[in-house]
């Protein structure tokens, strides 16, 4: 049977592709696994391979033209197959396919994944622009171990080509939200005047992201902000008694924070509308909790994310966050060990810092700013003033998609977790 | 008219600058007190190759001839016709490099330059005559000379330098080299083909000391078996010059006195810096610059030589190049990092990157793959089985971060590997190239292969 050739849906948020360049032409014989055109999408420049074989007897899209996910690019026709008798024309083809998910063509990354990567190098691809991604084979042996994209790389070496120290430096200045190195914001003020007994630090390429990017989330995105005192006995409790089990049983213990992103993970789930962001024309509510936490690391910090935080028990998330954290240390992390997280939390308490309002880690809408469990008064459920430990919850939220209503539904929510911790482990 | 760049010094750093400035369309002068082609082309490289040549075909037809199945009843050569013929390559090279700045229209003074100001170049010809240049930028390139040696003054007689070494007529019969560098080694190699009786003297503990410890000890060998005496570890502790001839006291294993026609100074090079300005020099005199090659004062560059170590005319050439391109564009010109080193004894020794020593000493995890010629096929067939090639692959990547061969043409071989050092090849690539056959480059081949327990041949 014939089979149409769809534009597939390579990333979250592709919602069109640019057919840069058919490589197979109408009349060619297709076995699968060929590599039929290049593609563009809103991220990088992808292989579109045939997951059929057979003869590509109609192509309906030319190069340069972009077209929405799924939408008829070319018919393959198997052997001794006729064409059907009415074809899609180039008029029709706007129409959208349902299912963009039942392609009929698989794509390729143009680097490989660690995984996908043999003793031997990765060949040079086309990128972007048609031409080959110049780099090393060192760069590309060092990049694909570190999980960093080539092809958006500025090369240093001879003829702007990528060496492994462009690679390294590009790893080492990403940061959590944004990979991207963008420029510098300039201070509006006059600084002082710097004297010799200053020391004047070049921004690292982190430096610049964190600068760029935190001052466009605070300048564009219109916070505000909620807190609430939590009384945090119960949780000290259960903690206590948790790790005192896992010492006797060997196992590691739990940290607070490992109570406070399972409940984080846990009211975001039963409060979606939190777990989304402002997109444009349209807000994206997401359908599960990637959980972003925010690390200190030497010359920065990074986010790591706690992938499909909802479904995951505190033991697991424990585990995960100390691994992502050692690995955001030695700067080991992946892009996809940081990116895409869909809200975060920012933890000073080890600090000892009473409460705090983070900003807001741009596309999401929310994040959770937490300070130190202290010690204080407080009037019990009979009316008397005791000793207590409390802890003040605080979110920063985008008001275009978190109204007063839902922050305010999202922090009770996540208060009555904290507070009756029992709650978050069934 | 003032120029867009005025170079001091017409040696490898300083014509080439020259041409570089003259292709990107710039107004350019190159002042030369002496000869255009510098040390390289009139006192260095290019005539000792000549001479090399001459001591390597004697060397054959002396000792081999009969191997190759020649038969000469009366071997000989003309010691005066060999040094005229190293003259006559310089002099036709240099004659060269004229026409180079004819072609590109660059100003050629044969003057000795001073730059009392920055932007004015003080030129004095050998005539007396005088004249200011005036120049937007200035390169200074006006290269080193011999160090000398204190207590034993270069006379031209029985103490010489590189300079007279290759002039040197009639041919001494005793020579005693002090210095086991490449020029030390190559004249030691140069007239104990020819039949001087040959004493080399170094103070540290190998001959070549900047190569790899392996290559060095393999060269000491080779040159011991053609009859040249080494001592290393070894100090000149007392220098006596005689009516007709030297005496030196050598401290190294024990005490002895060595006596010979003639001592060759070959301990390292001194800077020449221009008179003029005072610009900010490092401890051993050397200009210093900045990431733009330029001096402490602005508008003043300095490449080549001048600027310290490596003294080798290819580092220079690649130096000014990228000073120029520097001074005319944005670009940022790159500082060196990794440049092949070759001394044309025989056997040749050339190497690029880290040496092992050098490697452990980062902490670097690195593999190694060696190769001895006397396993490759056109080693054999060309009678030049001496000598391996030996590599080394940084870890878990297998970038190759050194290379080091001795044998035949080595200096020929080594090319191969700095391109693959620059363009950061690891040994996957450089396993996947065919390396003609029956080529040497097989060797560098075989190499890659033994240090991932892939080689063929061994």
């Amino acid at each position: 049977m014939p089979t149409n050739i769809e534009m597939p849906k390579l990333s979250d948020t592709m919602t069109e592709g640019t057919l840069l360049r058919w490589v197979k032409k109408v009349g060619d014989t297709v076995a699968v696994g060929d590599v039929l055109a290049e593609v563009e999408t809103d991220k990088a420049t992808m292989e579109m391979e045939a997951f059929d074989e057979g003869t590509l007897s109609e192509v309906y899209v030319d190069e340069g033209q972009t077209v929405q996910v799924g939408q008829k690019l070319a018919l393959l026709v198997g052997d001794g197959e006729a064409k059907p008798n009415a074809p899609a024309s180039k008029q029709s083809v706007a129409q959208k396919t349902s299912d963009p998910e039942k392609k009929t063509a698989q794509t390729k990354q143009t680097e490989p994944t660690p995984a996908a990567q043999s003793q031997k190098p990765a060949a040079e691809q086309p990128s972007e622009s048609g031409t080959r991604v110049k780099a090393s084979p060192l760069a590309r042996k060092v990049a694909a171990d570190l999980g960093v994209e080539l092809e958006k790389l500025p090369g240093s070496g001879p003829g702007g080509r990528i060496v492994r120290d462009d690679v390294l430096s590009a790893h080492e200045n990403r940061s959590p939200a944004a990979p991207q190195p963008t420029k510098p914001v300039a201070p509006t003020g006059t600084p002082a005047p710097v004297s010799s007994q200053d020391t004047q630090i070049s921004l690292s390429g982190m430096r610049r992201t964190i600068a760029a990017r935190l001052l466009e989330a605070k300048t564009t995105i219109p916070h505000f902000y909620l807190q609430s005192e939590v009384n945090a006995e119960p949780l000290v409790q259960l903690r206590q008694q948790l790790n005192a089990a896992n010492e006797a049983a060997g196992l590691p213990k739990f940290t607070v924070n490992d109570f406070i992103l399972k409940a984080t993970a846990v009211a975001a789930s039963r409060v979606p509308k939190a777990n989304a962001s402002f997109s444009g024309d349209t807000i994206v509510q997401y359908g599960s909790v990637q959980l972003a936490c925010a690390v200190a690391i030497d010359d920065g910090l990074v986010t790591p994310v706690i992938r499909e935080a909802q479904s995951k028990t505190l033991s697991q998330i424990s585990a995960e966050i100390k691994d992502l954290a050692t690995k955001a240390r030695s700067k080991k992390l992946k892009p996809e060990q940081y990116q895409g997280g869909t809200l975060t939390v920012s933890n000073l308490g080890s600090y000892g810092v009473d409460q705090f309002f983070a900003i807001i880690n741009p596309p999401q809408s929310l994040i959770v700013s937490v300070g130190a469990i202290l010690k204080k008064p407080v009037i019990n459920a009979a009316g008397a003033i005791v000793p207590g430990q409390t802890v003040v919850l605080a979110l920063s939220c985008d008001h275009r998609v978190v109204d007063g209503a839902i922050g305010a539904e999202f922090l009770a929510e996540l208060k009555r977790l904290i507070e009756t911790p029992a709650l978050m482990l069934v | 008219m003032k120029y867009d760049l005025v170079v001091v010094g017409g040696g490898p750093a300083g014509y080439v600058g020259a041409i570089r400035a003259a292709q990107l369309g710039k107004r350019v002068a190159c002042v030369e007190k002496e000869r255009a082609g510098g040390t390289c082309l009139n006192w260095g490289c290019i005539p000792t190759k000549s001479l090399l040549r001459n001591a390597e075909l004697y060397q054959l037809l002396r000792h081999r001839a009969s191997d190759l199945g020649f038969r000469f009843d009366n071997l000989g050569f003309d010691w005066s016709k060999i040094i005229a013929r190293s003259r006559a390559v310089s002099d036709k090279l240099a004659s060269g490099v004229e026409f180079l700045f004819k072609k590109h229209k660059i100003d050629y003074i044969k003057a000795t330059a001073s730059i009392p100001e920055p932007g004015r170049i003080a030129c004095k010809g050998a005539d007396g005559k005088e004249q200011i240049l005036e120049a937007h930028s200035i390169l200074v390139a006006t290269g080193a000379t011999s160090r000398p040696m204190p207590g034993l003054p270069v006379n031209g007689k029985n103490v010489i330098d590189s300079h007279y070494a290759m002039i040197i007529d009639p041919q001494p019969k005793r020579l005693l080299i002090i210095g086991a560098g490449a020029i030390g080694v190559e004249f030691a190699y140069f007239f104990n083909a020819f039949g001087t009786e040959v004493t080399l003297i170094e103070m540290l503990p190998n001959v070549l000391p900047v190569e790899d410890t392996e290559i060095s000890v393999a060269l000491e060998k080779a040159l011991t078996k053609q009859g040249i005496k080494i001592f290393t570890n070894s100090k000149v502790t007392e220098t006596v010059t005689t009516t007709d001839g030297v005496r030196l006291t050598v401290e190294g294993k024990q005490k002895q006195t060595l006596e010979a026609d003639c001592a060759l100074i070959a301990i390292g090079v001194s800077p020449l810096v221009p008179a003029g300005l005072s610009l900010k020099l490092d401890p051993k005199g050397f200009i210093q610059i900045d990431d733009r090659y330029q001096t402490n004062i602005p508008g003043v560059y300095a490449a080549g030589d001048i600027i310290g170590p490596p003294w080798l005319a290819h580092v220079a050439m690649w130096e000014a190049i990228q000073a120029v391109n520097g001074i005319f564009s944005a670009a940022t010109p790159k500082r060196l990092k990794t440049f092949p080193g070759c001394t044309y004894c025989q056997p040749q020794v050339a190497s690029v990157g880290l040496t092992e020593r050098a490697a452990k000493e980062k902490g670097l995890k690195f593999k190694v793959g060696k190769f001895p010629f006397m396993a490759n096929g056109k080693a054999l067939a060309a009678g030049e089985p001496e000598g391996f090639v030996k590599l080394m692959f940084a870890e878990p990547y297998g970038e190759i971060i050194g290379a080091h061969i001795i044998g035949a043409e080595a200096t020929e071989l080594i090319a191969e590997l700095g391109l693959a050092i620059n363009l950061e090849a690891t040994h996957d690539e450089l396993e996947e190239t065919i390396h003609a056959h029956p080529t040497l480059s097989e060797a560098v081949h075989e190499a890659v292969g033994n240090a991932y327990g892939l080689a063929i041949h061994i």
